[in-house]
């Protein structure tokens, strides 16, 4: 029954464009008998935001740190602007890395590094020709878009939570990714600041015509930000589709979600 | 990680060469063998005491620090978004430490055996009035190659294994703050039993090459 609705929301939501993340019959478990993903078939098409639901523990967060080459998975198939990133090797895998912005839960900004040297690291490994006014000049923007360039020179202690949030993605921003994945953004901030964090993942989508994956709870994230969303159960996709026919669902575990 | 080592090397150093001399002149004194004093100091900090005491001090204080710190970069994530933003971590945060420790221990301990050596001085003059050079030169008339050598190339290990073993401890820790507690413990457990592993490796090698002991 699941599958049919599955199917039929899948119809309803057709994007015509190319598919720019592919994952088929993904499987991952932690231990004997630990089976955390089951299959999961997803695809994400250019310029589209992909809200992923499900319960804690469900493994939202594993099949994106999978995407990345974070964890291995047991079997499957993952593929990424067409390459297979199982089969990469770890230079070709960082290719693709840079072309990917993965937001952290807790922003994991580098602690011992003021805002401008996060900001400056990653773009100083990967840009060496640049000059220092180009740097000083492209971590001034990117914090600018994100609205926090008076934070330049503080520690990431000195920053509250959603200030960290919005630095992390500054510095995934700082290297012009095509596609972005963003673990929880709003968990743990408040209202306000959850919807800023909304919006900007919206600007940023418009902005830079980025591809998303969106793990959230928060559902006025997920119905601001997500053109479909996606929900895990048991290890597979349970069932995806548009935020307000799922809202409307005749499976009551479905609508739990967005009570 | 090595200069600011320098204070805690230089007192147990002073303190080391100090104790050792005050500790040997009775026995010394009974062969009246007292002008033996300075070599005999020499000798055992160089060969043995300060290369293991100052190598275990940097065990525990920076085989613990790189074990918490990378330990805790694993926790919060920022060896993962190291790994996702295209950065090899191993190459930005493990081989460099490694290579710091591996060049600062020995430079450690050459201080300390400078350090522990004008303690052996302060030691002798306690009881005893020998000028600063005739001290100094009764300390290298009893030094050779197979005393410097050696004490100097084990060394180099005892840096190289506490900045591994330190990396691998807080590279490996598992989620969780108390795991950082861990890893940092561990590190320098593990450390700590590597240069006592090390260095009797190092005795039976230049034994064998040199027959030093003989």
């Amino acid at each position: 029954m699941v599958q049919e609705e599955t199917n039929t929301i899948e119809a309803s939501t057709a994007h015509d464009t190319e598919a720019i993340i592919d994952i088929h019959g993904l499987y991952k478990s932690f231990g004997e008998h630990n089976d955390v993903l089951k299959g999961i078939d997803l695809t994400v098409k250019k310029g589209e935001n992909l809200v992923l639901l499900g319960k804690s523990g469900s493994g939202k967060s594993i099949i994106i740190k999978c995407l990345v080459g974070l964890v291995e998975p047991d079997k499957g198939e993952i593929k990424v602007f067409d390459n297979d990133i199982l089969y990469l090797k770890e230079s070709e895998l960082n290719k693709i890395r840079i072309r990917i912005g993965f937001l952290f839960q807790n922003a994991a900004l580098y602690d011992s590094m003021t805002v401008r040297e996060n900001l400056e690291f990653p773009l100083k490994r990967h840009s060496k020709d640049l000059s220092a006014k180009e740097v000083e000049d492209a971590v001034k923007e990117v914090l600018e878009s994100v609205g926090l360039a008076d934070a330049i020179d503080k520690m990431p202690s000195e920053l509250s939570g959603g200030m960290r949030k919005r630095i992390g993605l500054a510095r995934t921003l700082i290297l012009k990714p095509e596609i972005m994945l963003y673990d929880e953004p709003t968990t743990g901030l408040d209202t306000i600041t959850s919807r800023e964090i909304s919006e900007l993942i919206l600007a940023i989508q418009k902005k830079n015509k980025t591809s998303s994956i969106i793990i959230t709870h928060d559902m006025a994230c997920a119905k601001l930000t997500g053109d479909r969303i996606a929900i895990l159960r048991d290890g597979v996709i349970g069932v995806q589709g548009l935020y307000d026919e799922l809202e409307k669902s005749n499976d009551e575990w479905v609508r739990s979600f967005f009570i | 990680m090595g200069y600011k080592s320098l204070p805690l090397v230089s007192i147990t150093g002073l303190i080391m060469g100090l104790v050792l001399t005050i500790q040997s002149r009775p026995t010394l004194a009974e062969f009246g063998a007292e002008s033996w004093l300075p070599g005999m100091v020499a000798l055992s900090l160089i060969r043995e005491i300060a290369p293991v005491i100052t190598a275990l001090i940097c065990a525990g204080k920076i085989a613990s620090g790189i074990g918490a710190e990378l330990g805790s970069m694993k926790v919060t994530e920022q060896i993962d978004a190291m790994e996702v933003s295209g950065i090899n971590p191993f190459t930005y945060l493990v081989a460099t430490r490694i290579m710091a420790t591996t060049l600062m221990v020995p430079l450690l301990v050459i201080f300390a055996d400078f350090i522990g050596i004008l303690g052996g001085y302060i030691g002798v003059n306690i009881h005893d009035h020998v000028s600063l050079f005739r001290y100094f030169s009764q300390v290298f008339d009893s030094l050779n190659f197979v005393d410097l050598v050696p004490a100097t190339v084990k060394t180099f290990f005892f840096g190289f294994f506490i900045g591994l073993i330190g990396s691998y401890k807080g590279y490996n820790a598992a989620n969780g703050t108390e795991s950082v507690g861990k890893a940092a413990n561990a590190a320098v457990v593990a450390a700590s039993l590597a240069i006592f592993i090390i260095d009797l490796l190092a005795v039976q090698i230049t034994d064998f090459l040199f027959n030093t002991y003989n």
